[in-house]
């Protein structure tokens, strides 16, 4: 019996280390990829900057000599406008994608992301009440208003959801998605009233609806990423809980976790993750939807590694969304980014959801 | 019964339920019940559709909360225990799992250390040895890298079984545990049961429909009506058509089956 255990036991461990090194190199080309899409997007634009440029200048913090003799504009457009844009559009994206995840693991709804639940609408809602009070530009001990209003709107879209989509303090599956579209299509309609009572900021409030980085600086990289160190360093202190809840919330209570403490407390870090990245960037939709089933796929449902996986790849797909939305009309307009991770994302949801159909029928 | 009365004077029982008023919003389904089980027993807990033994395992995993009388685990009332320490006296094996994700079969029995982990703390050789021995004893290392999704309801209940094993823990209440498996599957499963209860002295608590294997490895039963304990004691006292005929009130012959020394229900129309 006992030989027969420890026969098991090096039979289940070889296959682990076998795994290992791909999973080293599937890391690795996550990366190799961002820093690649970084790099190419960087020299993407009207304002014309060689890539050797970039490259030195990208190194001139370790290496100050490389930057001499390189032009004044160029420097500031890289360093300035461009990467500031792409680490914003990297930190969103991670930010969507990590609300996204957490949650389809705490809701087991695999159709429940920032969008669907209304979270970020909520988010915008609260944005717009700040900006037509003229509160957007306020700061309360370096801290903008607007992040914390988005905060607070989020809150709002996700307390209405949890009392719409839940019977006797349990939330039901199916039911919340559904909450979540008729909370965020009745907070659309608050914000395009929001948006006729006060004609001058109607530019500033449609970006929330549509989503864009334009325009965007380091300060607003500042600006969220303490929120986002926060939440998702919140969210990786769970991940085995959230592996567990998937086993539904009787048997993951069994087995010893706090449910509901859990829930609350993911629902609300990944709130205030999407705030802060709706507060910068406006609704940006099917990121937090998609990712974390691409992800799923690529590494395994097991969030230690999933929620590492779905903020990288998030990140990816919005940094290269956005290059495309600034780059693709010649004259040299922005589309919204939303439109573009919509376009990306929308048929390679239906690829996912046939996927799944056949899946079930081969069941 | 003797070994398990004489332990009960060193240590507390291993489940103590008493005078447990249990229900759902208004609906009081569990009406003052009360037993206690000696470590190391092995105890089928039965009844029809209704009685409450649903509602029994939730109150003994502190899911439905008490409205009266109060339950003890291994000595400490289950209110005063966090759901971790919980987890480690008493592992529950669930009928079904409807888990949504694609997690390997190995990966799910692994979950069962959970309350054994620290945040984070690698695993230990201790949990994987752990999880080597639920998936031997349950026969389910086979299955290891399949999704649970993918395998069939009865392979299925193995894997939550040997999840359960994992946990180590000295008490195991299965819910309908083995409600899908091939009636040679039953078998071997009560078998380790047995072969655990026997050897590490775990205590078992069978909720089950199934009289029949009940019978066949339960060394005492409790039968539940109406929310309220209708008969409880060693199988050959309790197992007779009396007893059985106001339960289910329905005919029932009960006879001695020699090969396995054991008394075995029938039904009658």
């Amino acid at each position: 019996m006992s030989e027969a255990a420890t026969d098991e036991r090096t039979g289940g461990l070889r296959p682990r280390a076998h795994v290992l090194p791909w999973r080293i190199a599937l890391w690795s080309g996550f990366v190799l990829a961002i820093i690649c899409a970084a790099l190419i997007s960087s020299g993407f634009g009207t304002f014309k900057t060689p890539y050797d440029s970039i490259v030195k200048l990208w190194l001139s913090p370790f290496f100050p000599d490389l930057a001499f003799g390189i032009d004044d504009t160029i420097s500031y457009i890289v360093i300035h406008v461009r990467l500031a844009r792409i680490c914003l559009a990297f930190m969103v994206g991670c930010a969507l994608a990590l609300a996204g995840t957490v949650y389809q693991g705490v809701l087991l709804n695999p159709l429940a992301d920032p969008f669907t639940l209304g979270i970020s609408t909520g988010a915008a809602f609260g944005a717009s009440i700040a900006i037509l009070l003229g509160l957007g530009s306020l700061h309360f001990f370096g801290v903008s208003a607007l992040p914390a209003a988005a905060f607070a709107g989020a809150l709002l879209a996700l307390y209405l959801v949890y009392l719409l989509g839940s019977q006797e303090g349990r939330i039901q599956i199916v039911t919340v998605v559904l909450a979540g579209i008729i909370v965020s299509t009745f907070l659309s309609a608050m914000i395009s009233l929001i948006k006729s009572l006060n004609e001058e900021s109607v530019s500033t409030i449609v970006f929330w609806i549509m989503g864009s980085l334009s325009g965007k600086s380091w300060a607003h990289v500042m600006l969220i990423l303490p929120y986002i160190i926060i939440g998702g360093g919140a969210i990786c202190c769970f991940t085995r809980e959230l592996d567990l809840l998937g086993l539904g919330d009787i048997q993951a209570q069994q087995l010893g976790v706090n449910v509901s403490r859990v829930r609350f407390w993911m629902l609300l870090m990944a709130s205030m993750v999407t705030a802060s990245a709706v507060a910068v960037s406006g609704i940006i939709g099917f990121v937090g939807l998609v990712i974390p089933h691409l992800a799923r796929l690529a590494i395994g449902p097991r969030h230690k590694l999933l929620i590492p996986a779905a903020a990288l790849c998030g990140g990816l797909l919005v940094l290269v969304s956005d290059t495309i939305a600034r780059t693709i009309l010649p004259g040299g307009e922005e589309i919204p980014v939303g439109v573009v991770t919509a376009i990306i994302g929308g048929p390679f949801f239906c690829f996912l959801l046939l996927r799944r159909k056949k899946q079930l029928h081969l069941q | 019964m003797l070994p398990s009365s004489a332990q009960k004077k060193t240590a507390p029982p291993a489940v103590n339920v008493s005078e447990l008023h249990c229900g759902y919003s208004g609906n009081e389904v569990l009406k003052g019940v009360s037993f206690s089980v000696g470590s190391g027993e092995f105890v089928g807990i039965l009844g029809p559709n209704g009685a409450g033994k649903s509602t029994l395992v939730l109150a003994l995993s502190g899911i439905v909360p008490a409205i009266g009388g109060q339950i003890e685990i291994l000595g400490t009332g289950v209110e005063r225990l966090s759901l971790r320490e919980r987890a480690r006296r008493m592992a529950v094996i669930a009928q079904e799992s409807d888990m949504r994700f694609p997690f390997s079969c190995r990966e799910v029995v692994e979950m069962g250390r959970y309350p054994h982990r620290k945040r984070w703390r690698m695993e230990t050789p201790d949990d994987a040895e752990a999880v080597e021995k639920a998936l031997c004893l349950t026969d389910t290392a086979k299955l290891g890298e399949r999704s649970i999704g993918a395998v069939s309801g009865g392979e299925r209940q193995r894997v939550l079984m040997a999840k359960s094993l994992a946990q180590q823990t000295p008490i195991i209440v299965l819910d309908e545990a083995t409600s899908a498996m091939d009636i040679n599957r039953k078998l071997q499963i009560f078998k380790v049961l047995a072969k655990l209860n026997l050897e590490k002295n775990l205590t078992v608590l069978a909720v089950s429909h199934d009289i029949n294997l009940a019978a066949l490895f339960c060394r005492r039963m409790v039968f539940l009506k109406e929310g309220l304990i209708e008969a409880d004691g060693p199988t050959e006292e309790v197992l007779t058509e009396q007893v059985l005929e106001k339960i289910y009130e329905t005919r029932v012959v009960v006879r001695e089956i020699e090969a396995a020394g054991k008394r075995q229900v029938f039904f009658l129309p």
